[in-house]
This record gives structure tokens, C-alpha cells and sequence, in this order.
């Protein structure tokens, strides 16, 4: 914590400097019980509530593998376009830590399930192929909560406590290959990469995850070299990198860090650095020199996993379109620029949207939706889009209801928000509300007829063929109508009746 | 095939056993005739033999994802040397940095 050195500006050290990243992520599956025991392993319950012996690493207990747990890391592995062993086993990683209580993390090491993969991203147009070098399965260690103290952290700590619900929950590891080529585009390359993995684990149903409860967290490996060397520089590991913005942040801060570093004449020390979310910045870890040093060995207790080609062909049957499929077809059926596609997929829009078309929208309305009356509110009330409450389904209604001509885009404005504040359904609020689109010509001449007499100089000029006037009479109409007139209507109707013939538009 | 005082003193830094001088002499010995006797095995190993991993050759013992009723946190914590706000207590772990 004593570092003074003064980072360099990014778009300096990439001018200098080629950066080489690459990625270890960790997923927390959405099994129903642990990696190893039948305990549950829902996030939320009482601490120390879903322990037994095998979690707690109690003499004589015995862990068995969760059969969906495999499965699940199967399904990943093939996702990912990897190879799936025919024969590997699970073993034991060394090391003294109160929220592990066995001593030991039942890990894999130099057999993991699946190998040598790849997930393709587009970033800025371009396409980038991260090789995945390994996905494998392990356990989670309990929770810790470090009691006094300056900072609350564990250094200067007085004691500890630790809560072990989340031991032995299973954990699947998802490392890359070094990434090169990325030049300048290092940092937004790592948080695509996170961002698509995010989809395509999503997709697959087998977690929920969600970076801010830790069932996703990543750990980011960052190296320099001078541009034109021949060998790649010396790298460090980031931890605690827990959003997709950080993985971004924490790229670049390295970058910039290690810059300054090798400026300095200095030598980047391998080692595990803290990202901090306040800051943006890393500081130093434990240097891993003597941690390594893990004694990994096959664990005695478990039986080898050898799954069969056809357990594994039919793992693969289950395999659901993937993100990237999903997308170029959305695009294609719906029509849309890269360019549109990518601002609903920024917007958290591209489920809404789809599900709403779905539920019998058109694209076109779906979109008008959630990109503009919704995303305002979301970005009204600080919220994602999806924590709105409402659904597609009703999203699709509304849009139905005016496509039937009943209501008029202002009415179903007053519907969704009905919706939002939570008063019912859209056809409840149309019906407590009794909204409807005044479409009966003697009611709406009867109101622009009285529109004509207040605004008798309005009037005048739309009779000498200024139709542009007409906008302050069919604005009395409106409302004269509380809304429920349809606009176009009132207009036509308003030029007819000042002697200007339909369908006179203006210029 | 032979494992030095070094290396037994470092074993034993990693397992957070304290052992004496005399006891690094004597386990350095000790070891050096069960790795030396361990040894034997790689003579007779050829390629073809897949190394053991149990006395019997079993793959794939799995258990269904059906949650088994956990202990409830009463009844572990009345086994732990310490316990607060429904936790494990534990010593101190890193020093002031």
C-alpha cells in the first residue's frame, strides 16, 4: 500500500506497450443441493443453517459428487466449444484458511472435465476469438466477517467469524487462454468477454449469475510487453473484480500501473492484486511465491468421473440456442441495423423486446416501448429495465389495445403508468379508468365546434389555408376530450369543417 | 531418489507442523526410505498400465441434487469452540499489513 508510483495515461501506454490479457471466472452453479453433500444451496439462508459434516469437513464424512453439478459443467464445456474428458478425476488443493474447513479444497487440477474451447465476442465491429483453456469444477469456501479493526478488512482484524452456507457450494472455473491482439481495445475486450460468458451461462440455466451476490466473480491477468518484443511481459492477477464495469476498470488501471512500472526502468512483479471499487485502482496482494505451493494431489475420497460419449451427445442435445445464434436471428427477423441491435442489447432490452413480440407485438411497437416510455422510467427511477413491474406480456396488451384503435399512444401512456404503480392489469386500468379513444364523430365535432367558437381567430386563418394553426384547436379538442380523442381524427375533422379539404397536410 | 532436510522442513512450514531439529533428521531419514520404497513401483510401471487410483475400479458414483435436511446452525454451533451472531469464531488470521 505504500506504492507511489504515478500511472501512466492510458492512450500513452498502449502507444508504447502491447497489452495481453486474459481471464479466470468463477460460477456458482444453480444446483438445488451442494457440489458434494445434499445440504441446499440457495443464496440467503440463516448463516450456518445448510451445513452437515461433509461441508463442514467433520472427521469421518465423506463428500459424493452431485450428479447435476457435472452435468451442468458438461453442458458448459460444450457451450464453449470444448473437448469433454473421457476419464478425470477431482483433487485435493492445499492450504490453511478458516473458510475451508476440511484444509483442503476439493478442486481439479491437471485433469479438468473440459479443454480447449473458444467464445467469440464482436467489440467496436470487430471479432475476437477467446480460446478457453480449461473449464473446471471445484467447491466454494464459507464467508468470512472480520471484526475490528481500522477498516473492517481482514488486515488488523481482532478475530473472525464465518458463516460456511456457501461451502461446498459448486463452483465452476472458466479459464482463457492469453488473449493477444487486443491493442487498445484490452479493457472493453476483457468486459465483452465477461458480458457474453454472463449470456451464454444464462442461457444455459445453470446459475443465476449475478455478479453483485458473487455467484459470477472474475479474476483479470493483465501483462505488458514493448511493443515489437519478442516475448510477453511478466503478469498480474486482479481479484475482486465484481461487476462487468470493474472488469473494464481494473484492465485499464493495470495497464496505466504497469506502464509506469516498466517507464520507471522497473520489473512487473508476478503477484495477486486487490481491485478496489471506490477507486478503480489495484493495490498488492500476498506475493504468490510461497502460496503456490499447494500440494495438489488426487483426492482419495472420490472415484474418478469418466463421462460416456453418449451421456455426453445427449448433454449436447439439451444445449439451447446460444446468445450469439439467438441474436443474428432476432436481428434478421426483426430487421435491425448492427447499430440498433446494439443499443437494445446496452439497454438490458433484447428479452424484454423478445418476449414482448412473443406475447404478439410487433418488433417495431416492442422496441417503441421498452427504448422509450420504459427506459425512461428505468432511468427516472435508477432501475434496470427487467425491475420494472411490468411485464412483456402487458406490454404486448397495451400495444395491442392500440393497434385495435381503442386507446391512443397519450391513453396508453396513462395505462403502463397505471401498470407500473401497480393498480392492475392494462385491461383493468382501461376499464376502472373507463379510457377509451372518442371515436364517434358527433362527439367530436360537438367538441370542435365549441374548440371553433373560443378560438375564433384560429379558426380564421385555417380558413384562409393556414393549416398549420390547427394544432392549437385540435390541442382544445384533446383536451376537451381528457386525452381520449384520437389526434389525427380530430384533425381531419377540424380542416374539414373550416372548409380546408382532407387530406390537406401541412408543407 | 532422495528428499533433503530442506525439503522436510518446508513440507512441514506448509502443513503448520512444528517440528525440531532432531525430528527433521529423523523424518528426512524416514521419508527417504518410503519414497525410495514408492520408487520401486515406476520400475514395473510401463506405459500401458493407467495409474491406480483406488483398489477398485470404479468411475461415476454419483448422488441425485436432492436437498438431505442440513444439521440447523443450533446444533453446530453448540459443538464449536466459539461462536457469535451465529458463527464460527475465529483467531485472528492475517496481521496489521
Amino acid at each position: 500500500m505504500t506504492e507511489t508510483i504515478t500511472a501512466v495515461p492510458y492512450d500513452e501506454a498502449i502507444a508504447r506497450y502491447e497489452p495481453l490479457i486474459g481471464l479466470e471466472t468463477h460460477v456458482e452453479l444453480g444446483t438445488i443441493t451442494k457440489m458434494f453433500c445434499g445440504c441446499p444451496a440457495a443464496f440467503g439462508a440463516e448463516p450456518n443453517a445448510a451445513v452437515c459434516p461433509v461441508c463442514l469437513g467433520l472427521p469421518g464424512s465423506l463428500p459424493v459428487t452431485n450428479r447435476s453439478a457435472i452435468e451442468y459443467t458438461i453442458r458448459i464445456g460444450l457451450a464453449l466449444n470444448c473437448s469433454i474428458a473421457s476419464w478425470c478425476r477431482f483433487a485435493r488443493k492445499n492450504y490453511f484458511y478458516p473458510d475451508m474447513p476440511k484444509d483442503y479444497q476439493i478442486s481439479q487440477y491437471d485433469e479438468p472435465l473440459c479443454t480447449d474451447g473458444w467464445l467469440d465476442i464482436v467489440v467496436d465491429g470487430i471479432d475476437f476469438r477467446v480460446g478457453i483453456e480449461r473449464v473446471h469444477m471445484e467447491e466454494d469456501t464459507g464467508k468470512s466477517l472480520h471484526v475490528g479493526g481500522a477498516t473492517g478488512r481482514i488486515h488488523g482484524a481482532d478475530y473472525s467469524l464465518v458463516d460456511y452456507n456457501r461451502s461446498g457450494i459448486p463452483l465452476v472455473e472458466v479459464v482463457t487462454k492469453p488473449v493477444p491482439g487486443t491493442g487498445t481495445l484490452a479493457p472493453v475486450v476483457a468486459r465483452a468477454y465477461v458480458t457474453e460468458l454472463r449470456e451464454v451461462l444464462r442461457a444455459l440455466g445453470v446459475s443465476d449469475v449475478r455478479m453483485e451476490e458473487g455467484s459470477l466473480r472474475c479474476d483479470v491477468n493483465t501483462s505488458l510487453a514493448p511493443r515489437g518484443a519478442s516475448q510477453w511481459g511478466t503478469r498480474t492477477e486482479t481479484k475482486n473484480v465484481n461487476s462487468l464495469r470493474s472488469v473494464e476498470r481494473a484492465v485499464r488501471s493495470e495497464i496505466e500501473r504497469q506502464a509506469a512500472v516498466l517507464d520507471a526502468g522497473g520489473r512487473v512483479i508476478q503477484e495477486t492484486r486487490h481491485f478496489h471499487e471506490e477507486s478503480g485502482l489495484t493495490t498488492s496482494g500476498r506475493s504468490k511465491e510461497e502460496a503456490q505451493d499447494y500440494r495438489y494431489f488426487p483426492e482419495p475420497d472420490l472415484v474418478p468421473v469418466a463421462p460416456a460419449a453418449e451421456w455426453v451427445e445427449q448433454l449436447r442435445a439439451t444445449l439451447p440456442e446460444l446468445p450469439s445464434a439467438r441474436r443474428a436471428r432476432l436481428q434478421a427477423e426483426w430487421g435491425l441495423s448492427d447499430l440498433d441491435m446494439t443499443a437494445l442489447g446496452n439497454a438490458g432490452a433484447l428479452d424484454l423486446v423478445a418476449d414482448t413480440v412473443t406475447a404478439g407485438a410487433t418488433p417495431a411497437d416492442a422496441r417503441k416501448w421498452w427504448l422509450g416510455e420504459l427506459s425512461r422510467h428505468a432511468n427516472e427511477s435508477g432501475t434496470e429495465l427487467a425491475a420494472l413491474a411490468v411485464t412483456p406480456a402487458q406490454v404486448a396488451r397495451i400495444a395491442a389495445i392500440v393497434a385495435s384503435g381503442a386507446l391512443n399512444d397519450t391513453l396508453a401512456r396513462q395505462v403502463l403508468e397505471g401498470v407500473l404503480a401497480g393498480q392492475g392489469s392494462p385491461d383493468e386500468i382501461v376499464a376502472a379508468r373507463g379510457l377509451a379513444v372518442v371515436s364517434d364523430d358527433a362527439t367530436l365535432l360537438a367538441a370542435i365546434d365549441a374548440a371553433i367558437a373560443a378560438h375564433q381567430d384560429v379558426a380564421a386563418k385555417i380558413r384562409n389555408g393556414k393549416a398549420a394553426a390547427a394544432g392549437a384547436l385540435v390541442g382544445a379538442v384533446m383536451k376537451a376530450t381528457r386525452g381520449q380523442a384520437d389526434a389525427a381524427r380530430v384533425r381531419e375533422l377540424i380542416l374539414e369543417r373550416l372548409g380546408q379539404a382532407y387530406p390537406l397536410r401541412d408543407p | 531418489m532422495s528428499i533433503t532436510r530442506e525439503e522436510v522442513a518446508h513440507l512441514a512450514r506448509l502443513s503448520r507442523l512444528a517440528l525440531s531439529a532432531d525430528e527433521l533428521d529423523r523424518f528426512a531419514g524416514q521419508l527417504d526410505v518410503i519414497i525410495a520404497a514408492v520408487a520401486r513401483v515406476q520400475e514395473v510401471a510401463a506405459d500401458g498400465i493407467p495409474p491406480t487410483t483406488h483398489a477398485v475400479p470404479v468411475t461415476n458414483v454419483f448422488r441425485e441434487d436432492i436437498i438431505v435436511p442440513p444439521l440447523g446452525a443450533g446444533v453446530v454451533l453448540d459443538q464449536a469452540p466459539a461462536a457469535e451472531q451465529g458463527r464460527f469464531r475465529v483467531p485472528r488470521i492475517l496481521a496489521e499489513d
